[in-house]
């Protein structure tokens, strides 16, 4: 009604000048989508070569040997997707929990104050944990997690040893940390979508907190809650030194969670500088531009699934 | 046990999970914090820690100046081309935020914003490193900026958003042009939004490494010419931890301390401006 009414006062009201402010301030508004799309190209042309002189084999060969120009992606694909999930699978309870934590009502002060310190978390600059990652958390995990756990379950494929201090295990670890704020600040927002009338609704009938929240409000909030999920994968799969400051930096391909690994991201940043030739850089170009599609599937997917969920709400 | 007895114990149980979890959520913040601060802080009692440039192993005295330098150069570069550009995008997007453009505007925003930031260095390097035959200054800030950008747009749009549209309204009806509307009456009254929205950016940028590997390379001299290469303090942090030596790795906690209590600055500052923001908001 009321945007109804407002469309006709202005299509009565004489026409106005040509407004210069309109077009300034759209042709400067054009900075980033001009920007993105030039990232886009850039990155894509500066690949071609690579791409036309390793071909498909490149996402499927697991060979990465520079001096003997043999480049393949596997290794890198493999621990930017295993330490994106593991982190994901540690982050989600803790981040979900917080959630329901921050969404509920009482207690003010010390939820403001969880509040804030899981927004420092994410003010917390990568290299910084990175560092605390390497000398302070690697070698407590080693002698209290990973020895342990190569001792008494080596026998399993993803705990064999020898445990060593840069690995899957405490890259993963560190990336947990560095998604939940964005997990569980979504989630909350999400949680806190889902209408009133229906937690009320649960509670009426005698249900328990817990009934309320695992039969009615995380399956109201369940999309939005995916969407999170989704978008904090995205965060973990770009994330660059934290990763490349613990990971180990070896380009295998095992299923051993005590033994380093490499990263898409994290090759880039360790090896761009020293690579010469032409071969060398434009394949590392080229997994610049693997990691950068994957991410924009990921995050145009959990776009979507938080679009979809916020106009649920509204509508 | 009785049914009703098991439905308040799961009760039980799951309410002391979710306390549990919200507990350790904190843990790591507590930890990062408490560690960088140990080992951070011995490196800082060295005044010439500030004023000194990088100096190689087994040579005393060394210090941040050059990163320190560095920083401040290619964030303020960036901050002068991004928060402008950010701001005016974010008013287009209030004012004439309605139709295909501005969703694709606003659709870019939060691509830009997830592409990760090495590849935005990658970009950087393509476009310019390659172009100019060397990496500089100038190329670390505008990687930054391109960082910044989508933060200070969609910041700046929901800070005007809260703005009641009473006060605009008011303009129109006394006649006043869009633009001065706008840029008058709307924009001052969501500032302190935005400048949080502007201060996050900041410190995103003072932060951020992977795109400076590659844009600026980084620099051991104290220059403030952003036509050379450029250390940075997130830089340093990476360098001097991967050395084998104590004294370097003694710099990068310091390095560490430093950038983690500039941001926490920058965050507190974002915070009383944001709660200004509010409290102005009740007020009109």
């Amino acid at each position: 009604m009321a945007t109804a009414e407002a469309t006709k006062v202005r299509a009565g009201a004489p026409p106005r000048p040509a407004d210069g402010f309109k077009s300034i301030t759209t042709v400067v508004s054009l900075a980033a989508p001009v920007v993105l799309i030039l990232i886009v190209v850039v990155v894509i042309v500066t690949a071609l070569p690579a791409i036309r002189t390793f071909g498909a084999g490149f996402l499927t060969s697991s060979v990465w040997n520079p001096p003997k120009e043999q480049f393949g992606a596997l290794p890198f694909m493999f621990g930017t997707v295993i330490t994106g999930f593991i982190a994901l699978a540690l982050a989600l309870p803790v981040g979900i929990g917080v959630a329901l934590f921050l969404a509920e009502q009482g207690l003010d002060r010390i939820r403001g104050a969880i509040g804030i310190g899981v927004e420092l978390l994410a003010a917390i600059p990568s290299v910084v944990y990175g560092i605390w990652g390497l000398y302070i958390l690697a070698p407590w995990l080693l002698q209290h997690v990973s020895k342990p756990l190569a001792e008494s379950l080596g026998h399993v494929a993803i705990f064999e040893g020898p445990a060593r201090q840069t690995n899957i295990l405490i890259a993963s670890v560190i990336l947990s940390v560095m998604i939940l704020p964005t997990l569980s600040s979504i989630s909350r927002e999400v949680i806190r979508a889902v209408p009133g009338g229906l937690r009320e609704a649960s509670v009426a009938m005698g249900a328990t907190w817990w009934e309320t929240v695992w039969r009615v409000v995380l399956p109201a909030a369940r999309s939005g809650i995916f969407g999170a999920t989704v978008l904090s994968l995205g965060r973990a799969l770009g994330e660059t030194m934290a990763v490349t400051m613990t990971i180990g930096n070896a380009p295998h391909i095992q299923a051993s969670l005590l033994q380093p690994a490499y990263t898409l991201a994290s090759v880039i940043a360790n090896e761009f500088n020293e690579a010469t030739g032409s071969l060398y850089p434009a394949a590392l170009i080229e997994l610049g531009l693997v990691l950068m599609l994957v991410t924009l599937v990921v995050n145009v997917l959990a776009l979507l699934l938080v679009h979809r969920v916020s106009s649920e709400a509204r509508a | 046990m009785n049914r009703n007895s098991r439905r308040q114990l799961a009760n039980a149980v799951s309410r002391g999970f979710m306390y549990a979890f919200a507990a350790i959520a904190l843990l790591p913040l507590a930890l990062v914090l408490l560690y960088v601060v140990i080992q951070g802080l011995p490196a800082l009692m060295h005044p010439e820690f500030f004023y000194n440039p990088e100096r190689p192993e087994g040579i005393p005295g060394g210090g941040i100046a050059n990163a320190f330098a560095g920083t401040l150069v290619m964030v303020g570069i960036a901050s002068i081309i991004a928060i402008p550009v950010g701001i005016v995008s974010g008013v287009w997007l209030v004012e004439y935020g309605k139709g295909r453009t501005a969703d694709g505007v606003r659709l870019a925003c939060d691509v830009l914003v997830s592409i990760p930031s090495i590849v935005i260095g990658l970009f950087i390097y393509s476009l310019l490193v390659i172009t100019f035959h060397g990496q500089t200054g100038f190329f670390g800030a505008l990687a930054l900026a391109i960082l910044m950008l989508p933060v200070v747009v969609r910041t700046t749009e929901s800070a005007i958003a809260l703005v009641p549209g009473a006060l605009r309204e008011a303009g129109l009806a006394l006649g006043l042009a869009r633009w001065r509307v706008a840029l008058q009456l709307i924009l001052p009254a969501a500032i302190p939004g935005v400048v949080t929205g502007a201060l996050l950016a900041v410190a995103r940028a003072a932060g951020e490494t992977a795109p400076l590997l590659l844009a600026s390379l980084g620099n051991v001299f104290l220059t403030f010419n952003p036509g050379q290469r450029m250390s940075a303090l997130p830089l340093i942090v990476y360098h001097d931890a991967l050395t084998p030596y104590p004294d370097l790795i003694q710099t990068a906690w310091g390095a560490a301390l430093v950038l983690v209590l500039l941001t926490l600055l920058v965050n507190v500052l974002s915070r009383l401006a944001l709660r200004r923001q509010i409290r102005m908001a009740g007020r009109i």
